[in-house]
Protein backbone atom coordinates (compact mmCIF):
# COMPACT_ATOMS: atom_id res chain seq x y z
CA UNK A 1 0.00 0.00 0.00
CA UNK A 2 2.69 2.43 1.01
CA UNK A 3 4.47 2.41 -2.34
CA UNK A 4 1.23 3.59 -3.88
CA UNK A 5 1.63 7.00 -2.40
CA UNK A 6 3.99 9.29 -4.25
CA UNK A 7 7.03 10.45 -2.29
CA UNK A 8 6.38 13.51 -0.20
CA UNK A 9 6.93 16.64 -2.22
CA UNK A 10 10.64 17.50 -2.11
CA UNK A 11 10.70 21.26 -2.36
CA UNK A 12 8.08 21.93 0.22
CA UNK A 13 10.95 21.81 2.66
CA UNK A 14 12.35 25.16 1.71
CA UNK A 15 11.45 27.87 4.13
CA UNK A 16 10.48 26.32 7.38
CA UNK A 17 8.18 29.17 8.04
CA UNK A 18 6.23 28.81 4.85
CA UNK A 19 2.91 27.18 5.66
CA UNK A 20 2.12 23.85 4.08
CA UNK A 21 -0.66 25.76 2.51
CA UNK A 22 -2.68 28.69 3.55
CA UNK A 23 -3.61 28.06 7.12
CA UNK A 24 -7.28 27.39 6.55
CA UNK A 25 -9.12 30.43 7.74
CA UNK A 26 -12.84 30.64 7.22
CA UNK A 27 -12.63 34.41 6.88
CA UNK A 28 -9.86 34.39 4.30
CA UNK A 29 -10.86 35.95 1.02
CA UNK A 30 -9.52 35.45 -2.47
CA UNK A 31 -6.76 38.01 -2.24
CA UNK A 32 -5.14 36.44 0.79
CA UNK A 33 -4.34 33.32 -1.21
CA UNK A 34 -0.58 32.73 -1.08
CA UNK A 35 1.38 32.00 -4.22
CA UNK A 36 1.63 28.35 -5.04
CA UNK A 37 5.22 27.09 -4.91
CA UNK A 38 6.59 25.46 -8.03
CA UNK A 39 6.70 22.07 -6.39
CA UNK A 40 2.96 22.22 -5.79
CA UNK A 41 2.35 23.31 -9.36
CA UNK A 42 4.33 20.37 -10.62
CA UNK A 43 2.51 18.02 -8.28
CA UNK A 44 -0.78 19.20 -9.74
CA UNK A 45 0.44 19.43 -13.33
CA UNK A 46 1.34 15.74 -13.61
CA UNK A 47 -2.08 14.24 -12.86
CA UNK A 48 -3.81 17.00 -14.82
CA UNK A 49 -1.57 16.23 -17.80
CA UNK A 50 -2.32 12.52 -17.55
CA UNK A 51 -6.07 13.20 -17.41
CA UNK A 52 -5.78 15.60 -20.33
CA UNK A 53 -3.89 13.13 -22.51
CA UNK A 54 -5.90 10.05 -21.64
CA UNK A 55 -9.34 11.51 -20.99
CA UNK A 56 -9.79 14.88 -22.72
CA UNK A 57 -7.51 14.14 -25.67
CA UNK A 58 -9.58 11.19 -26.88
CA UNK A 59 -12.62 13.47 -27.22
CA UNK A 60 -10.78 15.55 -29.80
CA UNK A 61 -9.71 12.36 -31.56
CA UNK A 62 -13.26 10.97 -31.47
CA UNK A 63 -14.66 14.20 -32.84
CA UNK A 64 -12.16 14.16 -35.70
CA UNK A 65 -12.66 10.46 -36.38
CA UNK A 66 -16.42 10.91 -36.57
CA UNK A 67 -15.90 12.85 -39.82
CA UNK A 68 -13.62 10.21 -41.34
CA UNK A 69 -14.73 7.99 -44.13
CA UNK A 70 -15.29 4.38 -43.34
CA UNK A 71 -13.57 1.92 -45.66
CA UNK A 72 -15.78 -1.09 -46.33
CA UNK A 73 -14.42 -4.25 -44.77
CA UNK A 74 -11.43 -2.40 -43.47
CA UNK A 75 -10.86 0.50 -41.20
CA UNK A 76 -11.29 4.19 -41.92
CA UNK A 77 -9.42 6.91 -43.77
CA UNK A 78 -8.96 10.62 -43.12
CA UNK A 79 -11.67 12.63 -44.85
CA UNK A 80 -14.36 15.11 -44.01
CA UNK A 81 -17.68 13.40 -44.56
CA UNK A 82 -20.90 13.82 -42.62
CA UNK A 83 -21.96 10.24 -43.23
CA UNK A 84 -21.79 9.16 -39.57
CA UNK A 85 -23.66 12.21 -38.36
CA UNK A 86 -26.43 12.00 -40.94
CA UNK A 87 -26.84 8.34 -40.04
CA UNK A 88 -27.24 9.33 -36.40
CA UNK A 89 -30.16 11.60 -37.34
CA UNK A 90 -31.95 8.81 -39.18
CA UNK A 91 -35.31 7.79 -37.77
CA UNK A 92 -33.93 4.56 -36.34
CA UNK A 93 -31.30 6.24 -34.19
CA UNK A 94 -33.61 9.07 -33.14
CA UNK A 95 -36.00 6.38 -31.92
CA UNK A 96 -33.17 4.58 -30.11
CA UNK A 97 -32.15 7.82 -28.43
CA UNK A 98 -35.68 8.55 -27.26
CA UNK A 99 -36.07 4.99 -26.03
CA UNK A 100 -32.74 5.12 -24.15
CA UNK A 101 -33.68 8.38 -22.45
CA UNK A 102 -37.20 7.30 -21.50
CA UNK A 103 -36.15 3.85 -20.29
CA UNK A 104 -33.32 5.25 -18.16
CA UNK A 105 -35.53 8.02 -16.74
CA UNK A 106 -38.14 5.40 -15.84
CA UNK A 107 -35.56 3.20 -14.10
CA UNK A 108 -34.08 6.23 -12.34
CA UNK A 109 -37.50 7.26 -11.02
CA UNK A 110 -38.22 3.81 -9.60
CA UNK A 111 -34.74 3.41 -8.13
CA UNK A 112 -34.88 6.79 -6.42
CA UNK A 113 -38.38 6.10 -5.08
CA UNK A 114 -37.14 2.98 -3.28
CA UNK A 115 -33.60 4.07 -2.45
CA UNK A 116 -34.57 7.33 -0.77
CA UNK A 117 -36.75 5.93 2.04
CA UNK A 118 -34.40 2.95 2.31
CA UNK A 119 -31.38 5.21 2.84
CA UNK A 120 -33.31 7.24 5.40
CA UNK A 121 -34.14 4.13 7.44
CA UNK A 122 -30.58 2.89 6.97
CA UNK A 123 -29.07 6.05 8.41
CA UNK A 124 -31.31 5.81 11.48
CA UNK A 125 -30.07 2.33 12.36
CA UNK A 126 -27.48 1.53 14.99
CA UNK A 127 -24.02 0.94 13.50
CA UNK A 128 -24.26 -2.72 14.49
CA UNK A 129 -27.11 -3.20 11.99
CA UNK A 130 -26.02 -0.52 9.60
CA UNK A 131 -22.55 -1.83 8.76
CA UNK A 132 -23.61 -5.29 7.51
CA UNK A 133 -26.21 -3.63 5.28
CA UNK A 134 -23.59 -1.27 3.93
CA UNK A 135 -21.27 -4.18 3.19
CA UNK A 136 -24.12 -5.96 1.39
CA UNK A 137 -24.79 -2.80 -0.56
CA UNK A 138 -21.17 -2.36 -1.53
CA UNK A 139 -20.91 -6.02 -2.48
CA UNK A 140 -23.86 -5.60 -4.81
CA UNK A 141 -22.13 -2.52 -6.18
CA UNK A 142 -18.95 -4.48 -6.78
CA UNK A 143 -20.76 -7.27 -8.59
CA UNK A 144 -19.74 -7.30 -12.22
CA UNK A 145 -22.45 -6.25 -14.64
CA UNK A 146 -21.81 -9.54 -16.38
CA UNK A 147 -22.66 -11.51 -13.24
CA UNK A 148 -25.71 -9.35 -12.49
CA UNK A 149 -27.06 -9.86 -15.99
CA UNK A 150 -26.43 -13.58 -15.85
CA UNK A 151 -28.04 -13.96 -12.40
CA UNK A 152 -31.19 -12.06 -13.33
CA UNK A 153 -31.36 -14.04 -16.53
CA UNK A 154 -31.50 -17.18 -14.38
CA UNK A 155 -34.02 -15.69 -11.94
CA UNK A 156 -36.37 -14.40 -14.62
CA UNK A 157 -35.91 -17.26 -17.07
CA UNK A 158 -38.55 -19.92 -17.60
CA UNK A 159 -36.79 -23.12 -16.61
CA UNK A 160 -34.81 -21.86 -13.61
CA UNK A 161 -36.68 -18.77 -12.62
CA UNK A 162 -38.82 -17.39 -9.92
CA UNK A 163 -42.04 -18.20 -11.80
CA UNK A 164 -41.44 -21.87 -10.93
CA UNK A 165 -41.76 -20.90 -7.29
CA UNK A 166 -44.94 -18.96 -8.01
CA UNK A 167 -46.38 -21.98 -9.82
CA UNK A 168 -45.43 -24.20 -6.90
CA UNK A 169 -47.17 -21.90 -4.43
CA UNK A 170 -50.14 -21.83 -6.75
CA UNK A 171 -50.05 -18.17 -7.70
CA UNK A 172 -49.37 -18.95 -11.35
CA UNK A 173 -50.57 -21.70 -13.64
CA UNK A 174 -47.38 -22.26 -15.61
CA UNK A 175 -43.80 -20.90 -15.58
CA UNK A 176 -43.10 -17.88 -17.75
CA UNK A 177 -40.00 -16.18 -19.02
CA UNK A 178 -39.53 -12.46 -18.54
CA UNK A 179 -36.12 -12.38 -20.10
CA UNK A 180 -35.12 -10.97 -22.46
CA UNK A 181 -37.64 -8.21 -22.21
CA UNK A 182 -38.30 -4.77 -20.83
CA UNK A 183 -39.09 -6.04 -17.31
CA UNK A 184 -35.76 -7.85 -17.11
CA UNK A 185 -33.94 -4.82 -18.52
CA UNK A 186 -35.53 -2.49 -15.96
CA UNK A 187 -34.78 -4.84 -13.04
CA UNK A 188 -31.17 -5.32 -14.16
CA UNK A 189 -30.58 -1.60 -14.59
CA UNK A 190 -32.22 -0.82 -11.25
CA UNK A 191 -30.02 -3.44 -9.59
CA UNK A 192 -26.71 -2.00 -10.78
CA UNK A 193 -27.85 1.56 -10.08
CA UNK A 194 -29.38 1.04 -6.64
CA UNK A 195 -26.16 0.90 -4.56
CA UNK A 196 -24.79 4.04 -6.24
CA UNK A 197 -28.04 5.80 -5.56
CA UNK A 198 -27.96 4.90 -1.86
CA UNK A 199 -24.35 6.08 -1.60
CA UNK A 200 -25.38 9.38 -3.16
CA UNK A 201 -28.18 9.87 -0.60
CA UNK A 202 -26.22 8.57 2.35
CA UNK A 203 -24.09 11.59 3.36
CA UNK A 204 -26.96 14.10 3.31
CA UNK A 205 -29.52 11.89 4.98
CA UNK A 206 -27.14 10.69 7.69
CA UNK A 207 -26.48 14.31 8.62
CA UNK A 208 -30.12 15.13 9.27
CA UNK A 209 -30.28 15.78 12.97
CA UNK A 210 -32.27 13.35 15.07
CA UNK A 211 -33.53 16.31 17.09
CA UNK A 212 -35.50 17.58 14.09
CA UNK A 213 -37.29 14.27 13.94
CA UNK A 214 -37.87 14.30 17.68
CA UNK A 215 -39.19 17.86 17.54
CA UNK A 216 -41.66 16.94 14.80
CA UNK A 217 -42.74 13.86 16.72
CA UNK A 218 -43.17 15.85 19.91
CA UNK A 219 -45.39 18.25 18.01
CA UNK A 220 -47.58 15.31 17.09
CA UNK A 221 -46.38 14.31 13.64
CA UNK A 222 -46.69 10.64 12.78
CA UNK A 223 -43.79 8.78 11.18
CA UNK A 224 -45.16 9.18 7.66
CA UNK A 225 -45.71 12.88 8.22
CA UNK A 226 -42.18 13.30 9.57
CA UNK A 227 -40.81 11.66 6.46
CA UNK A 228 -42.90 13.81 4.12
CA UNK A 229 -42.53 17.13 5.88
CA UNK A 230 -39.02 16.94 7.34
CA UNK A 231 -36.89 14.37 5.51
CA UNK A 232 -38.06 14.88 1.94
CA UNK A 233 -37.72 18.69 1.95
CA UNK A 234 -34.27 18.49 3.55
CA UNK A 235 -33.15 15.86 1.06
CA UNK A 236 -34.66 17.42 -2.04
CA UNK A 237 -31.38 18.46 -3.59
CA UNK A 238 -29.76 15.11 -3.04
CA UNK A 239 -32.91 13.47 -4.39
CA UNK A 240 -32.43 15.30 -7.67
CA UNK A 241 -28.72 14.49 -7.67
CA UNK A 242 -29.48 10.81 -7.10
CA UNK A 243 -31.95 10.77 -9.98
CA UNK A 244 -29.34 12.29 -12.25
CA UNK A 245 -26.67 9.86 -11.13
CA UNK A 246 -28.85 6.83 -11.81
CA UNK A 247 -29.99 8.25 -15.14
CA UNK A 248 -26.48 8.77 -16.49
CA UNK A 249 -25.27 5.54 -14.97
CA UNK A 250 -27.97 3.40 -16.59
CA UNK A 251 -27.56 5.26 -19.86
CA UNK A 252 -24.01 3.91 -19.91
CA UNK A 253 -24.87 0.30 -19.18
CA UNK A 254 -23.86 -2.10 -21.88
CA UNK A 255 -24.15 -5.68 -20.68
CA UNK A 256 -27.55 -5.38 -19.01
CA UNK A 257 -29.22 -4.01 -22.13
CA UNK A 258 -27.38 -6.53 -24.27
CA UNK A 259 -28.27 -9.62 -22.22
CA UNK A 260 -31.61 -8.77 -20.60
CA UNK A 261 -33.13 -6.68 -23.38
CA UNK A 262 -34.24 -7.60 -26.85
CA UNK A 263 -32.58 -5.74 -29.72
CA UNK A 264 -35.41 -3.21 -29.62
CA UNK A 265 -34.38 -2.45 -26.03
CA UNK A 266 -30.76 -1.74 -26.87
CA UNK A 267 -29.51 1.55 -25.56
CA UNK A 268 -27.02 3.91 -27.22
CA UNK A 269 -24.14 2.34 -25.28
CA UNK A 270 -24.80 -1.01 -26.91
CA UNK A 271 -24.71 0.58 -30.35
CA UNK A 272 -21.38 2.24 -29.63
CA UNK A 273 -19.54 -0.97 -28.84
CA UNK A 274 -21.52 -2.89 -31.43
CA UNK A 275 -20.43 -0.48 -34.15
CA UNK A 276 -16.85 -0.16 -32.90
CA UNK A 277 -16.10 -3.80 -32.21
CA UNK A 278 -18.38 -5.96 -34.31
CA UNK A 279 -18.96 -3.75 -37.34
CA UNK A 280 -15.56 -2.01 -37.09
CA UNK A 281 -17.25 1.23 -38.00
CA UNK A 282 -15.10 3.44 -35.79
CA UNK A 283 -16.25 6.77 -37.27
CA UNK A 284 -19.91 6.00 -36.57
CA UNK A 285 -19.16 4.64 -33.08
CA UNK A 286 -17.19 7.83 -32.35
CA UNK A 287 -20.14 9.95 -33.51
CA UNK A 288 -22.55 8.11 -31.19
CA UNK A 289 -20.06 8.40 -28.32
CA UNK A 290 -19.77 12.17 -28.79
CA UNK A 291 -23.54 12.41 -28.96
CA UNK A 292 -23.97 10.35 -25.78
CA UNK A 293 -21.43 12.60 -24.04
CA UNK A 294 -23.41 15.68 -25.01
CA UNK A 295 -26.67 14.13 -23.82
CA UNK A 296 -25.08 13.15 -20.49
CA UNK A 297 -23.52 16.58 -20.01
CA UNK A 298 -26.81 18.34 -20.78
CA UNK A 299 -28.61 16.19 -18.21
CA UNK A 300 -25.90 16.89 -15.66
CA UNK A 301 -26.14 20.63 -16.32
CA UNK A 302 -29.94 20.80 -16.16
CA UNK A 303 -30.10 18.80 -12.98
CA UNK A 304 -27.38 20.69 -11.17
CA UNK A 305 -29.17 23.93 -12.09
CA UNK A 306 -32.41 22.55 -10.69
CA UNK A 307 -30.62 21.56 -7.54
CA UNK A 308 -29.13 25.03 -7.18
CA UNK A 309 -32.52 26.70 -7.62
CA UNK A 310 -33.95 24.52 -4.93
CA UNK A 311 -31.15 25.47 -2.59
CA UNK A 312 -31.78 29.13 -3.34
CA UNK A 313 -35.53 29.00 -2.82
CA UNK B 1 -45.46 -2.36 15.52
CA UNK B 2 -47.74 -1.02 12.81
CA UNK B 3 -45.94 2.29 12.56
CA UNK B 4 -42.73 0.48 11.70
CA UNK B 5 -44.34 -1.47 8.87
CA UNK B 6 -43.18 0.64 5.91
CA UNK B 7 -39.66 0.55 7.25
CA UNK B 8 -39.61 -3.20 7.74
CA UNK B 9 -41.17 -3.77 4.32
CA UNK B 10 -38.73 -1.59 2.44
CA UNK B 11 -35.67 -2.92 4.20
CA UNK B 12 -36.64 -6.57 3.71
CA UNK B 13 -37.58 -5.96 0.10
CA UNK B 14 -34.26 -4.25 -0.63
CA UNK B 15 -32.27 -6.94 1.16
CA UNK B 16 -34.03 -9.71 -0.77
CA UNK B 17 -33.51 -7.78 -4.01
CA UNK B 18 -29.80 -7.26 -3.34
CA UNK B 19 -29.14 -10.79 -2.14
CA UNK B 20 -31.18 -12.66 -4.79
CA UNK B 21 -28.62 -12.68 -7.63
CA UNK B 22 -25.75 -13.51 -5.28
CA UNK B 23 -27.73 -16.38 -3.78
CA UNK B 24 -28.87 -17.76 -7.12
CA UNK B 25 -25.37 -17.76 -8.55
CA UNK B 26 -24.07 -19.47 -5.42
CA UNK B 27 -26.68 -22.24 -5.60
CA UNK B 28 -26.05 -22.70 -9.32
CA UNK B 29 -22.32 -23.09 -8.69
CA UNK B 30 -22.93 -26.09 -6.43
CA UNK B 31 -24.94 -27.99 -9.00
CA UNK B 32 -23.22 -31.27 -9.83
CA UNK B 33 -24.98 -31.50 -13.17
CA UNK B 34 -23.45 -29.80 -16.20
CA UNK B 35 -26.87 -28.38 -17.05
CA UNK B 36 -28.75 -26.29 -14.64
CA UNK B 37 -31.70 -27.80 -12.86
CA UNK B 38 -33.64 -26.18 -10.08
CA UNK B 39 -33.86 -27.32 -7.38
CA UNK B 40 -30.49 -28.99 -7.70
CA UNK B 41 -30.37 -32.72 -7.24
CA UNK B 42 -26.81 -33.19 -6.14
CA UNK B 43 -24.33 -30.73 -4.76
CA UNK B 44 -20.69 -30.72 -5.76
CA UNK B 45 -17.64 -28.53 -5.62
CA UNK B 46 -16.16 -29.88 -8.84
CA UNK B 47 -16.68 -26.61 -10.71
CA UNK B 48 -14.54 -24.81 -8.18
CA UNK B 49 -11.78 -27.33 -8.75
CA UNK B 50 -12.05 -26.87 -12.47
CA UNK B 51 -11.57 -23.18 -11.96
CA UNK B 52 -8.15 -23.71 -10.45
CA UNK B 53 -7.01 -26.40 -12.86
CA UNK B 54 -8.23 -24.96 -16.16
CA UNK B 55 -5.43 -22.77 -17.51
CA UNK B 56 -7.80 -20.49 -19.44
CA UNK B 57 -9.67 -19.48 -16.33
CA UNK B 58 -6.40 -19.11 -14.45
CA UNK B 59 -5.07 -16.73 -17.11
CA UNK B 60 -8.25 -14.67 -16.94
CA UNK B 61 -8.03 -14.46 -13.15
CA UNK B 62 -4.39 -13.39 -13.25
CA UNK B 63 -5.06 -10.79 -15.97
CA UNK B 64 -7.88 -9.32 -13.93
CA UNK B 65 -5.83 -9.24 -10.73
CA UNK B 66 -2.84 -7.65 -12.49
CA UNK B 67 -5.02 -4.95 -14.00
CA UNK B 68 -6.88 -4.29 -10.75
CA UNK B 69 -3.73 -4.08 -8.57
CA UNK B 70 -1.88 -1.81 -11.01
CA UNK B 71 -4.75 0.41 -12.08
CA UNK B 72 -5.88 1.07 -8.51
CA UNK B 73 -2.30 2.10 -7.67
CA UNK B 74 -2.28 4.35 -10.71
CA UNK B 75 -5.63 5.85 -9.70
CA UNK B 76 -4.32 6.69 -6.22
CA UNK B 77 -1.07 8.07 -7.65
CA UNK B 78 -3.15 10.47 -9.79
CA UNK B 79 -5.62 11.36 -7.07
CA UNK B 80 -3.40 11.87 -4.01
CA UNK B 81 -1.24 14.76 -5.31
CA UNK B 82 -4.24 16.33 -6.99
CA UNK B 83 -6.43 16.20 -3.88
CA UNK B 84 -3.57 17.43 -1.69
CA UNK B 85 -2.60 20.41 -3.85
CA UNK B 86 -6.19 21.45 -4.54
CA UNK B 87 -7.03 21.29 -0.85
CA UNK B 88 -3.88 22.97 0.42
CA UNK B 89 -3.40 25.82 -2.05
CA UNK B 90 -6.85 26.12 -3.58
CA UNK B 91 -5.56 27.45 -6.90
CA UNK B 92 -7.78 29.68 -9.01
CA UNK B 93 -9.05 26.85 -11.22
CA UNK B 94 -9.74 24.43 -8.36
CA UNK B 95 -13.32 23.86 -9.51
CA UNK B 96 -12.18 23.11 -13.04
CA UNK B 97 -9.44 20.71 -11.95
CA UNK B 98 -11.81 18.94 -9.61
CA UNK B 99 -14.40 18.63 -12.36
CA UNK B 100 -11.72 17.15 -14.62
CA UNK B 101 -10.99 14.56 -11.95
CA UNK B 102 -14.64 13.68 -11.37
CA UNK B 103 -15.85 13.71 -14.97
CA UNK B 104 -14.44 10.38 -16.21
CA UNK B 105 -16.49 8.51 -13.64
CA UNK B 106 -19.56 10.73 -14.11
CA UNK B 107 -19.85 9.96 -17.81
CA UNK B 108 -20.92 6.52 -19.05
CA UNK B 109 -17.89 4.19 -19.10
CA UNK B 110 -18.54 3.29 -22.71
CA UNK B 111 -17.42 6.82 -23.59
CA UNK B 112 -14.07 6.38 -21.84
CA UNK B 113 -13.81 2.99 -23.53
CA UNK B 114 -14.43 4.45 -26.98
CA UNK B 115 -12.00 7.29 -26.30
CA UNK B 116 -9.24 4.91 -25.25
CA UNK B 117 -9.90 2.71 -28.27
CA UNK B 118 -9.51 5.65 -30.65
CA UNK B 119 -6.43 6.92 -28.79
CA UNK B 120 -4.57 3.61 -28.93
CA UNK B 121 -5.55 3.08 -32.55
CA UNK B 122 -3.99 6.45 -33.26
CA UNK B 123 -0.80 5.63 -31.35
CA UNK B 124 -0.71 2.21 -32.93
CA UNK B 125 -0.19 0.16 -29.79
CA UNK B 126 -3.40 -1.75 -29.52
CA UNK B 127 -4.43 -4.70 -27.42
CA UNK B 128 -1.91 -4.31 -24.60
CA UNK B 129 -2.54 -4.87 -20.95
CA UNK B 130 -0.95 -1.49 -20.09
CA UNK B 131 -3.68 0.21 -22.10
CA UNK B 132 -6.33 -1.32 -19.89
CA UNK B 133 -4.38 -0.40 -16.75
CA UNK B 134 -4.14 3.24 -17.84
CA UNK B 135 -7.78 3.39 -18.93
CA UNK B 136 -8.98 1.89 -15.65
CA UNK B 137 -6.63 4.08 -13.61
CA UNK B 138 -7.92 7.26 -15.24
CA UNK B 139 -11.56 6.15 -15.05
CA UNK B 140 -11.45 5.11 -11.40
CA UNK B 141 -9.15 7.92 -10.16
CA UNK B 142 -12.35 9.79 -9.28
CA UNK B 143 -12.92 7.46 -6.32
CA UNK B 144 -9.65 8.05 -4.41
CA UNK B 145 -9.88 11.72 -5.39
CA UNK B 146 -13.18 11.95 -3.52
CA UNK B 147 -12.23 9.81 -0.51
CA UNK B 148 -8.92 11.66 -0.03
CA UNK B 149 -10.48 15.11 -0.54
CA UNK B 150 -13.12 14.34 2.08
CA UNK B 151 -10.45 13.16 4.52
CA UNK B 152 -8.33 16.28 3.93
CA UNK B 153 -11.34 18.43 4.72
CA UNK B 154 -11.76 16.67 8.05
CA UNK B 155 -8.16 17.11 9.21
CA UNK B 156 -7.98 19.58 12.05
CA UNK B 157 -5.87 22.51 10.76
CA UNK B 158 -4.51 23.13 14.25
CA UNK B 159 -2.46 19.92 14.01
CA UNK B 160 -0.55 21.27 11.05
CA UNK B 161 -0.24 24.69 12.67
CA UNK B 162 1.15 23.17 15.84
CA UNK B 163 3.80 21.27 13.90
CA UNK B 164 4.65 24.41 11.96
CA UNK B 165 5.06 26.39 15.15
CA UNK B 166 7.41 23.69 16.40
CA UNK B 167 9.51 24.22 13.28
CA UNK B 168 8.65 21.19 11.18
CA UNK B 169 9.25 21.65 7.47
CA UNK B 170 6.46 21.31 4.93
CA UNK B 171 7.79 17.99 3.76
CA UNK B 172 8.11 16.67 7.28
CA UNK B 173 4.61 17.79 8.19
CA UNK B 174 3.24 16.05 5.12
CA UNK B 175 5.05 12.83 5.97
CA UNK B 176 4.37 12.79 9.70
CA UNK B 177 0.96 14.43 10.04
CA UNK B 178 -1.03 14.68 6.84
CA UNK B 179 -0.09 11.37 5.23
CA UNK B 180 -0.75 9.17 8.29
CA UNK B 181 -4.14 10.83 8.71
CA UNK B 182 -4.91 10.15 5.06
CA UNK B 183 -4.08 6.44 5.19
CA UNK B 184 -7.67 5.22 5.76
CA UNK B 185 -8.98 7.31 2.87
CA UNK B 186 -6.14 6.16 0.62
CA UNK B 187 -6.83 2.53 1.49
CA UNK B 188 -10.56 3.02 0.89
CA UNK B 189 -9.92 4.67 -2.45
CA UNK B 190 -7.48 1.95 -3.44
CA UNK B 191 -9.72 -0.96 -2.41
CA UNK B 192 -12.82 0.55 -4.04
CA UNK B 193 -10.94 1.14 -7.31
CA UNK B 194 -9.44 -2.34 -7.09
CA UNK B 195 -12.81 -4.03 -6.65
CA UNK B 196 -14.49 -2.01 -9.38
CA UNK B 197 -11.62 -2.61 -11.80
CA UNK B 198 -11.77 -6.32 -11.10
CA UNK B 199 -15.39 -6.38 -12.21
CA UNK B 200 -15.30 -3.85 -15.03
CA UNK B 201 -16.26 -5.14 -18.46
CA UNK B 202 -16.82 -2.58 -21.18
CA UNK B 203 -13.58 -0.58 -20.94
CA UNK B 204 -11.43 -3.70 -20.69
CA UNK B 205 -13.33 -5.24 -23.58
CA UNK B 206 -13.10 -2.31 -25.96
CA UNK B 207 -9.50 -1.41 -25.14
CA UNK B 208 -7.94 -4.86 -25.36
CA UNK B 209 -10.72 -7.44 -25.20
CA UNK B 210 -9.40 -9.58 -28.02
CA UNK B 211 -5.90 -10.06 -26.67
CA UNK B 212 -6.20 -9.58 -22.90
CA UNK B 213 -9.04 -11.68 -21.59
CA UNK B 214 -10.09 -10.48 -18.14
CA UNK B 215 -12.47 -12.44 -16.00
CA UNK B 216 -15.68 -10.53 -16.83
CA UNK B 217 -14.77 -10.81 -20.52
CA UNK B 218 -14.10 -14.52 -20.18
CA UNK B 219 -17.40 -15.00 -18.33
CA UNK B 220 -19.29 -13.11 -21.01
CA UNK B 221 -17.57 -14.99 -23.84
CA UNK B 222 -18.37 -18.32 -22.16
CA UNK B 223 -22.00 -17.30 -21.74
CA UNK B 224 -22.33 -17.07 -25.50
CA UNK B 225 -21.81 -20.81 -25.65
CA UNK B 226 -24.35 -21.41 -22.95
CA UNK B 227 -24.29 -21.45 -19.22
CA UNK B 228 -21.92 -23.72 -17.31
CA UNK B 229 -21.65 -24.04 -13.52
CA UNK B 230 -18.01 -22.96 -13.86
CA UNK B 231 -19.25 -19.48 -14.69
CA UNK B 232 -21.32 -19.51 -11.51
CA UNK B 233 -18.34 -20.79 -9.50
CA UNK B 234 -16.05 -18.08 -10.83
CA UNK B 235 -18.70 -15.45 -10.08
CA UNK B 236 -18.94 -16.70 -6.52
CA UNK B 237 -15.16 -16.60 -6.03
CA UNK B 238 -14.98 -13.08 -7.39
CA UNK B 239 -17.90 -11.86 -5.35
CA UNK B 240 -16.27 -13.40 -2.29
CA UNK B 241 -13.04 -11.50 -2.99
CA UNK B 242 -15.02 -8.26 -3.25
CA UNK B 243 -16.99 -8.89 -0.07
CA UNK B 244 -13.81 -9.80 1.77
CA UNK B 245 -12.04 -6.62 0.64
CA UNK B 246 -15.03 -4.51 1.62
CA UNK B 247 -15.41 -6.18 5.02
CA UNK B 248 -11.76 -5.43 5.71
CA UNK B 249 -12.57 -1.80 4.97
CA UNK B 250 -15.57 -1.90 7.28
CA UNK B 251 -13.40 -3.37 10.01
CA UNK B 252 -10.54 -0.95 9.37
CA UNK B 253 -12.43 2.15 10.25
CA UNK B 254 -16.00 3.29 10.40
CA UNK B 255 -17.39 2.44 7.01
CA UNK B 256 -20.23 4.89 7.59
CA UNK B 257 -17.74 7.66 8.12
CA UNK B 258 -15.71 6.76 5.06
CA UNK B 259 -18.87 6.94 2.99
CA UNK B 260 -19.34 10.50 4.13
CA UNK B 261 -21.99 9.95 6.74
CA UNK B 262 -22.02 11.40 10.19
CA UNK B 263 -21.77 8.83 12.89
CA UNK B 264 -23.59 9.58 16.04
CA UNK B 265 -24.15 7.24 18.91
CA UNK B 266 -27.57 5.80 18.57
Amino acid sequence: MVDVAPAPPEDLTDPVTEPLGPVPDPHADESSRPRMPWSARLLLAVPVAVLTVFFLGPFALMLRTSFYRRVQGGFYEPAFVLESWTRLTSEFYVDRTIFSILACAFVAAITVAVAFPFTWYLTRMRPRFQVPLLVLLLSALALSEVIVAFAWDLILGRSTGITNVLVWIGLMSEPRSYTPGFVALAIGLAYIAFPYCVLAFYPTLSRIDDELVEAATTLGAKRGAVFRTVVVPLGRTTLVAGFLLVFVFTLGSYIIAQVLGRPEHWTLSVFISDQAVFNSNIPFAAAIAIFLTVVSLVVVAITSRLARQEVAS
Amino acid sequence: MIARLPRTLIISFVMAFLVAPILVVFVASLNANQFLDFPIEQASTRWYQELFTDSQWRTAVSNSLTIAVASAAFAVALALPMAFVLHTWKPRLTQVFFALGVLPFMLPPVISAMGALVLWNEIGRIGRIENVIIAHGVFFSTIPLITISLALRDIDPSLDEAAMTLGASGRRRFATIILPLLVPSIVTGYVASFVLSLNEYIIAFMVAGFSVETLPIKIFNSLRYGFTPTIAAVSVVFTAISVLALSVLARLGGLEKLLGGSVTER
